[in-house]
């Protein structure tokens, strides 16, 4: 027998579990408006304090506050604010459809809304994304029709993955939107290969790339981490540190130890730390480190400190790792509600005013939706041709394919 | 023409189009100012500068990830993988991602990357400067597996390669960088210099992806091989009593198995040799592939020549490789049946 009661031994274990009372009330936050804002070309070993603060503008009375207030107009807050909501109606819808049966899976992002639309807002349409797979709000925000993202979810006839990849995966060149692979982390340094083409070409285009807390433990995040400073990229290296990585809270990655954001500090870049959930924070922070990348001062690493409020996906019960109120007592709030908030303190939005617009957004998920159907889903109706599954394996069939093809007789 | 070894046809091949295309760029772990280990990248940096030819950190998964942002971003890149050896923690993002890039994105995006890795063993490199992991890479859709037997072939596949959109991972035998070897230690190493496929164009030649090529006629029985196995299936089939037909497959995936089965089909007997283990090897894809063209042609079982199931040992190199007498022994029994 070995004995088992090692006293060096540690495995993480979050706060709380199922069944206990959840509180945040210890964590150690910065105050709205405390963080100053530094010159965008600040060398980065004068940074170290960024990693270890939380940039936020929002204050929790709904006032914006501080350098780091972007002071956008109330039009760019309430797109900004009309975004999120549509990605969160969006994944809703999405979510009961594939509750009945209209898809094999799907993904949500609430909670995490602002740290796709505020950085797609902050990023010119020429700089490429390289994002994981709760960042649907990027391509809403880039003005993609949702009828493609449905058409895509319901593996339909009019899927531009032509039914290859899962719900969620998406791929849309004509918004630089990349491929989303499915590996955790693997976009991450293919990022920092794409932003060094552009510097090689001598191009203006800036690439920016997410991976979540936990996919900062892959190998791909140190690889793109190296390379990106080594060789000055031009990228937004973001981490979405939503607490949650499947059951595995952020400890298991190594969050206890140091602030992701920390992580940028060996590696020679600033390590920004900013609130998630405030939309004004994260779209600050993006224009600070893309103005940073396209004068030349290379990559920055982002920690988005967030939560993620749903499941990991449609085939997970979070209920059975974390207490079932842990979303709603997050002391950082709702990316939506806060915005929202904001921008009716200023007197630019109103509670009839959202409850209108939620109403037109889910007329037009509605509409769009049925249309969707019309298509097919991954059960019933058109699909893509069966024949196409042979095709762009390679850019030309090669004789074995087109003699398997044969052989399946389409 | 030019008399060139393997080293400088790989190196031509990268200069012709380092000078053709500014998407094309060089790089990997000492491929820069030093030229490789191996010098197949010497004088590039110094030609074409520090942006087209430079080093990597010492992360293969990077180098092939910062391959495929590139390439997505129209560039043309050409990786090298040290040894073959140490191609692995790349394996990830050569399986998932360059391979099915353009499949999962429904064709929207692509990695045109070139990797470039030294492979094989008899050079007393133990078992980690050894290996022939090409039958991994086989398996595997959505790349391209090449590897050259001779200068001439290298440097036009290379080409090839290169302009290829697709992803194309292209395995050179360092056994036969400075000479071909016919599989015997002790005899005096030779250079390419009186060797007909060290004849190289010193511009710009394609040979073409997915070609074998029959590099000895016969009769009675052909040999399937490539790579360093060319030569010394080539020195087995001078030996013996028979008339051996010998094919260089060149490129293993696309396998141009049409060319194989042609040749088998005629004359009923095959051998397959290669130097990377046994089980599950290329030559078993090989050998079921003949048996599904050729049954009925066949005069005897086909016979797999390849290294033994173990790792590269480094003090029993000889007694691992496939040298010509166990080529010949192969011969030997399919003949007599």
């Amino acid at each position: 027998m070995v004995p088992s009661s090692g006293k060096n031994l540690n495995i993480p274990a979050p706060r709380h579990r199922p069944g206990e009372e959840p509180e945040f009330d210890d964590l150690d936050i910065s105050n709205a408006g405390e963080v100053a804002r530094p010159d965008v070309m600040m060398n980065s070993k004068d940074m170290y304090g960024y990693a270890n603060s939380l940039i936020r503008v929002l204050d929790m009375k709904n006032n914006a506050v501080g350098e780091w207030d972007p002071k956008i107009s109330a039009d760019d807050m309430r797109k900004g604010l009309r975004d999120m909501l549509t990605t969160r109606l969006y994944d809703d819808r999405m979510l009961n459809m594939q509750r009945v049966g209209k898809m094999s899976f799907y993904m949500k992002s609430r909670g995490e809304e602002a740290v796709a639309v505020a950085q797609a807002m902050a990023l010119d349409k020429k700089d490429m994304l390289f994002p994981s797979y709760r960042q649907q709000g990027l391509l809403i925000s880039r003005g993609r029709d949702l009828l493609d993202m449905m058409n895509h979810c319901l593996s339909n006839s009019k899927d531009n993955c032509k039914g290859r990849q899962l719900p969620i995966m998406y791929t849309w060149r004509d918004g630089n939107f990349f491929s989303i692979s499915g590996n955790l982390g693997t976009q991450f340094c293919q990022a920092v290969g794409w932003a060094v083409a552009s510097a090689y070409k001598g191009e203006d285009a800036i690439a920016s790339t997410w991976v979540g807390e936990g996919t900062t433990a892959e190998g791909d995040f140190h690889h793109g981490m190296t390379f990106a400073a080594v060789y000055n990229a031009p990228v937004l290296l973001n981490v979405v540190n939503n607490q949650w990585a499947i059951s595995s809270f952020q400890g298991i990655a190594g969050g206890e130890k140091a602030t992701f954001a920390a992580r940028g500090v060996g590696y020679g870049m600033p390590g920004l730390r900013v609130d998630g959930n405030d939309f004004l924070a994260v779209y600050a922070v993006t224009k600070w480190a893309a103005e940073r990348a396209r004068n030349g001062g290379g990559p920055t690493l982002i920690e988005h400190f967030t939560y993620r409020a749903s499941g990991h996906s449609t085939s997970d019960d979070p209920s059975k790792y974390r207490p079932e109120f842990e979303p709603e007592v997050w002391p950082l709030g709702d990316p939506v509600d806060r915005l929202k908030m904001h921008l009716i303190a200023i007197g630019e939005w109103s509670e009839e005013r959202h409850n209108e617009a939620i109403k037109d957004i889910t007329a037009v998920i509605t509409k769009k939706y049925k249309e969707a159907e019309s298509y097919g889903t991954l059960n019933s109706g058109e699909r893509p041709e069966v024949s196409s599954m042979f095709e762009d394996v390679f850019k030309e069939q090669p004789d074995n394919l087109r003699r398997q093809r044969q052989q399946l007789g389409v | 023409m030019a008399k060139m070894s393997m080293v400088q046809a790989i190196n031509s091949a990268q200069d012709v189009m380092l000078e053709r295309d500014n998407a094309v760029v060089v790089f990997g772990e000492d491929v820069g100012y030093f030229g490789g280990v191996f010098n197949c990248t010497e004088g590039l940096q110094k030609k074409y500068g520090e942006q087209r030819v430079f080093d990597t950190p010492i992360a293969e998964g990077g180098i092939i990830a910062l391959a495929i942002g590139m390439g997505v971003n129209d560039m043309r890149p050409v990786t090298e993988i040290q040894f073959s050896d140490y191609i692995y923690p790349a394996f990830d993002q050569i399986v998932s991602e360059a391979s099915r890039l353009r499949y999962r994105s429904g064709g929207e995006y692509w990695a045109p990357i070139t990797v470039r890795t030294p492979c094989g063993g008899g050079i007393r490199g133990g078992q980690t400067h050894s290996q022939s992991p090409e039958g991994i890479f086989t398996h595997v859709t959505g790349i391209k597996t090449i590897m050259p037997s001779n200068p001439y072939d290298a440097k036009g596949l290379l080409i090839s390669a290169i302009e290829d959109d697709d992803p194309t991972l292209f395995f050179e035998p360092k056994r036969l960088y400075n000479g071909p070897f016919f599989g015997d230690p002790k005899a005096p190493a030779q250079s390419w210099d009186k060797h007909a496929k060290g004849e190289v164009p010193e511009g710009y030649y394609t040979v073409p992806i997915g070609k074998a090529d029959t590099v000895r006629r016969g009769n009675d029985l052909t040999i399937i091989t490539y790579g360093t196995m060319v030569h010394v299936s080539l020195a087995a089939a001078e030996l013996s009593d028979f008339d051996v037909e010998v094919i260089d497959l060149r490129t293993l995936t696309p396998l141009d198995i049409d060319h194989i089965a042609s040749s088998v089909c005629r004359t009923g007997r095959c051998v397959v040799v290669h130097e990377a283990t046994k089980t599950g090897g290329f030559g078993a894809e090989i050998l079921s592939q003949i048996q599904e063209e050729c049954f009925w042609k066949l005069e005897a079982p086909i016979v797999r020549v390849a290294g033994w199931d173990i790792p590269y040992p480094h003090a029993f190199e000889w007694e691992y490789f496939p040298g010509q007498g166990r080529v010949l022994e192969a011969i030997n029994k399919v003949m007599e049946r």
